[in-house]
């Protein structure tokens, strides 16, 4: 109705991920999850995902507006 | 639960989404123009949206806690909720039912009953669902609210004179009104968007704390092996007072197969598939319109039939998300070299203060009082063993007062289930993460608010205001209302969870109305959609006769280990009677399944009895397109077979079937 909802979602997530792989990699002490005594980048690692996930969501708005829905 | 410390990423999470939600609600303000458009989105949505929002609107904050707390009690027979207790049931409603619904062109489910029958038969199904809905919405408030002033580091406290405020009630105030803000902007449309969007930051958010878990236990062969350790000794861990089979955490259908007391959970076969399974159900998926509204929201007839089919994929696969916490968390608390356990009950200061004097002071030879007076100050159970190794340690070393309330915390021998999912949070989320944790808690519990005030915004506009009150007026009149419903509403929720938190008792009694009003209702739609000689009367004593039976059937049963009142029996007390070996249940989940087979029954032998003994009001042409009998079957030519709902339907159903056996 009006507004494609993958528009805000891709959004969303493409900042979030931006933020979270940004944020991983500068400041790589406090991102780290200790398991077992194996250090694991869990704020870089997911935030790409967050990242791909927003893009796809992008990519698959853009293509919304390309080829308008039938009614 | 000890409060967190968030960093600037955490909270830039958190108003990212506030940000967008009110985006959302503000973008879609402009195509508000006409009351269907705000109450019911003008059957415009496209099916994937409708579908996530199906399984959204279900899948609360509350959910998620609660799954997890009964994965830890539990393990993977709570799946039983899911793959037995809702994707049959979303099948039917899917394949039998939403042709009625949707065909009907009835606004609401109500609605459809005031087209089957008559309107006191909608009227009574409208009141109730009414009332629920918005008791409902005001429990998710309030443990959202809780959850933040438990979590969060800033405390207020505020004396107005007239009210003495803290920061609960800015917290529940600022949440309904980002709430009130995106639905009286957006309507129904702002609600079923945000809960897509809730979706995803549910997945995306909890995926990695499972993933992380697993990994920390080793795996998940360490993790079922670590459980049937427990399920053969659950007393060392204060879990439970009886041991179990070894497969009792790990096996969803052979504890339930040896009985009511083989199992964690205390019932046994016949009580999970039709109490559950069947009456309770498709009791909630067929005919609660806060998520059948969902569906109705749907652009044609083939998307609002394949909705329920697209929320029943990750409903199938949501158990890893969501019960495997639980059961990890079990695990980990077995493992004493990972420093975790499931957290105590939250336990004020000055009972931890209390019981650190006790240890610090023991000058008394008998340990066992020792360890009663440390239990006593606390107001817990404690565990012997540990207390006693405390008090060593301590005769040995003068430990310092925070290493001996550590020492006291570990031993507190009782659980607070609810907050597994925060403590796990807790111990693998760094910042940045544990803002997206959050924020999907935080997402999950406003859209559970938005849900609700939409689902109940549409029942009174359309069902009761304009049925009883106030019929004949132009749709601009009722666009009105249905905006100063929303605010309504609201407000009504906000009262709703005061109510609930001043009352210990409150989540009880709540859960027990739902129970009563929604057991029964099956049978009514049931009869109604599929035997055209159900008439209008016989339904509404069917109905009403189901609600008053759960209600004597409660007052006279009780679960064992409980005292009569709100849990139940208390007809017995008040006649001064001992409640009879007969009226005793092994546990309460068997009690209130067995209550939804009660009042099923009662209500389904009532609609047939009378309604061969009265005369039918409705002739065929007029119950053409409300009975299944009476209506042209969908034929999906036009549909490719991947899209047609029987197909895709029965293709789900036997991947449940799979994975209840590879479970088994």
């Amino acid at each position: 109705m009006g507004l494609d909802i993958r528009w805000p979602i891709g959004l969303m997530f493409t900042f979030i991920g931006v933020l979270l792989t940004g944020y991983g990699a500068v400041n790589r002490a406090a991102s780290v999850t200790n398991i077992d005594g194996q250090e694991i980048d869990i704020n870089l690692w997911w935030g790409v995902v967050l990242l791909v996930f927003g893009v796809l969501m992008l990519l698959g708005a853009i293509r919304g507006r390309k080829n308008p829905p039938s009614a | 639960m000890q409060p967190i410390h968030l960093a600037w990423v955490d909270y830039t999470i958190l108003i990212a989404y506030v940000a967008f939600v009110l985006g959302i609600g503000w973008a879609l303000a402009r195509y508000m123009k006409t009351s269907s458009d705000f109450l019911t989105s003008a059957r415009s949505i496209p099916t994937w949206v409708t579908g996530l929002a199906f399984i959204s609107a279900n899948l609360g904050a509350l959910e998620l806690v609660g799954m997890a707390a009964s994965g830890a009690k539990y393990g993977i027979a709570t799946a039983h909720f899911y793959w037995v207790g809702a994707i049959p049931a979303m099948i039917f409603l899917a394949v039998f039912m939403m042709p009625f619904y949707y065909g009907s062109k009835a606004r609401s489910v109500p609605e459809y009953l005031q087209m089957r029958f008559n309107k006191p038969v909608m009227g009574l199904n409208a009141i109730g669902f009414a009332v629920m809905t918005v008791f409902a919405s005001g429990i998710s408030m309030n443990a959202l609210a809780k959850m933040l002033a438990n979590l969060l580091p800033w405390q207020l406290s505020l004396n107005l004179g007239f009210a003495h405020l803290v920061s609960y009630d800015v917290y529940l105030w600022i949440c309904s009104g980002v709430v009130l803000i995106y639905v009286l902007k957006g309507g129904l449309t702002s609600a079923i968007y945000t809960e897509v969007l809730q979706f995803f930051m549910i997945v995306l958010g909890f995926a990695p704390v499972v993933y992380l878990a697993l990994k920390d236990v080793g795996g998940w062969t360490a993790m079922t092996d670590k459980l049937h350790a427990v399920a053969q000794n659950p007393m060392a861990l204060d879990l439970n007072t009886r041991a179990f089979a070894p497969d009792a955490w790990t096996s969803a259908w052979k504890p339930l197969l040896g009985g009511y007391d083989a199992n964690p959970m205390g019932v046994n076969v016949f009580a999970i598939v039709f109490g559950l399974g069947f009456v309770l159900s498709f009791g909630y998926w067929c005919t609660n319109f806060l998520v059948v509204q969902r569906a109705m929201a749907a652009k044609n007839m083939t998307a609002a039939r394949n909705t329920p089919i697209v929320a029943a994929l990750p409903k199938m696969l949501f158990p890893a998300l969501v019960i495997l916490p639980g059961m990890l968390a079990v695990a980990l608390t077995a493992m004493p070299d990972k420093n975790y356990r499931i957290p105590p009950p939250i336990i004020a200061p000055e009972n931890y203060a209390r019981a650190v004097d006790v240890i610090k002071n023991t000058n008394q030879p008998n340990p066992a009082a020792e360890i009663k007076d440390v239990g006593d100050a606390l107001g817990q159970k404690v565990n012997a063993d540990k207390i006693t190794a405390l008090i060593a340690a301590n005769a040995t070393t003068k430990l310092s007062d925070d290493q001996i309330k550590e020492g006291v915390y570990n031993a507190v021998a009782a659980y607070d289930y609810d907050s597994v999912i925060f403590s796990l949070v807790k111990k693998y989320c760094p910042a940045g993460l544990l803002g997206l944790a959050l924020t999907a808690l935080l997402a999950s519990f406003m859209s559970g608010m938005a849900g609700n005030v939409t689902a109940f915004n549409t029942v009174w506009t359309y069902n009761l205001y304009q049925a009883f009150f106030v019929p004949n007026k132009s749709d601009g009149h009722y666009f009105w209302m249905g905006k100063f419903i929303t605010v309504v509403g609201i407000g009504l929720s906000i009262l709703c969870a005061y109510f609930a938190r001043q009352y210990n008792n409150a989540m009880d009694i709540i859960q027990l109305v739902f129970g009563f009003v929604n057991a029964p209702v099956f049978a009514t739609f049931l009869l109604g959609m599929f035997w055209k000689r159900t008439t209008s009367i016989a339904a509404f004593c069917g109905l009403f006769g189901g609600i008053a039976g759960s209600t004597v059937f409660h007052a006279l049963t009780i679960a064992m280990g409980n005292v009569p009142g709100v849990k139940g029996a208390y007809l017995w007390r008040i006649l001064g009677h001992e409640v009879p070996k007969s009226c005793i249940f092994p546990s309460e989940m068997a009690q209130n399944f067995w209550l939804a087979t009660f009042a099923f029954c009662v209500c389904f032998g009532l609609t047939l009895v009378i309604s061969l003994a009265t005369r039918r009001t409705r002739s065929d042409e007029q119950l053409k397109g409300l009975v299944y009998s009476l209506t042209p079957k969908i034929v999906d030519h036009n549909v490719p077979v991947w899209q047609r709902p029987a197909v895709v339907g029965t293709v789900l159903l036997a991947a449940c079937v799979v994975l209840n056996f590879i479970f088994w």
